[in-house]
């Protein structure tokens, strides 16, 4: 789904709270989910270029023979991009006025999460849970 | 406002919030709570959570910004209703909301909320130096 605005950080997040239900996650884990999919797309409101964005949501399967599910969240956009990807990931460092608990917490809530990001062309996080 | 209503009882605000907030929502759930401090004079904020199953670092931070207002206009709040889920992801999101009082519901928020508008009312009284009284109810005091 686009973000597009303020009003799509609920949507978004809703979103996700309910694909992850349908995944079989329990309550906990959607709640993460969701949360972490809220901070995310809250940077992209603040931080990318006119506030716009996209976030795609899919089913995992493992491949490593176990049997699991679980969820990737694809959150991209086009904006200015994280210049320092270890500061942006340590507790307390904001850019922008907020408490810079969102990509540090959002690591927390979810099992991985990956970020690449080029300075003026965006920044794309990947975000994954497995089903326990 | 429709996602929050305020609704007053005796001295107390009773804030029910019925859907998920954006994040302008919570910051007019802010000046309209505070606001209707000022106007009613109200001791008490009892704000329910219950239906809430997300709250982010935005919405995390709104609460202990609302608490402290609420205190700075000489009130208590107590926070009810948090879900164990939404417990579980603010504690690991960082957020332990330290600086807000909370309840596990309605009912013993407002216990809560009774003993902490009385401890407050019996510091004012207490206070040494401030009006004379010695806490005791003899205002021309004895010290």
């Amino acid at each position: 789904m686009p973000i597009l605005g303020e009003d799509d950080i609920v949507q978004s997040r809703q979103h996700a709270r309910e694909a992850a239900r349908q995944l079989g996650f329990g309550a906990v884990d959607q709640s993460r989910i969701a949360t972490a999919v809220s901070e995310l797309a809250r940077n992209i409101v603040r931080y990318a270029t006119d506030g716009r964005g996209q976030i795609t949501i899919r089913q995992l399967t493992s491949t490593d023979g176990r049997e699991r599910t679980g969820i990737e969240i694809v959150v991209s956009d086009e904006g200015p991009g994280i210049p320092d990807i270890d500061q942006a990931l340590s507790d307390g460092f904001t850019s922008g006025g907020g408490m810079g608990m969102g990509l540090p917490g959002t690591r927390r809530l979810m099992d991985e999460m990956t970020i690449e990001s080029a300075v003026g062309s965006g920044t794309t996080i990947t975000i994954r849970k497995w089903r326990r | 406002m429709a996602r929050a209503p305020v609704l007053r009882i005796g001295n107390t605000l009773v804030v029910t919030v019925l859907e998920d907030l954006h994040d302008r929502d919570a910051m007019s759930l802010q000046t309209e709570l505070l606001g209707q401090l000022e106007r009613t004079g109200a001791t008490g904020v009892l704000l329910d959570l219950s239906v809430i199953e997300i709250v982010d670092s935005f919405l995390g931070r709104m609460l202990n910004d609302i608490a402290a207002g609420v205190r700075l206009l000489g009130a208590q709040m107590v926070v009810v209703g948090i879900q164990p889920a939404v417990a579980i992801t603010l504690v690991e999101l960082g957020l332990e909301l330290r600086g807000v009082r909370t309840a596990v519901n309605a009912d013993r928020g407002l216990a809560l909320l009774r003993r902490l508008v009385n401890a407050a009312l019996y510091q004012v009284t207490m206070r040494p130096g401030l009006d004379g009284r010695n806490g005791k109810g003899n205002a021309h005091g004895h010290r």
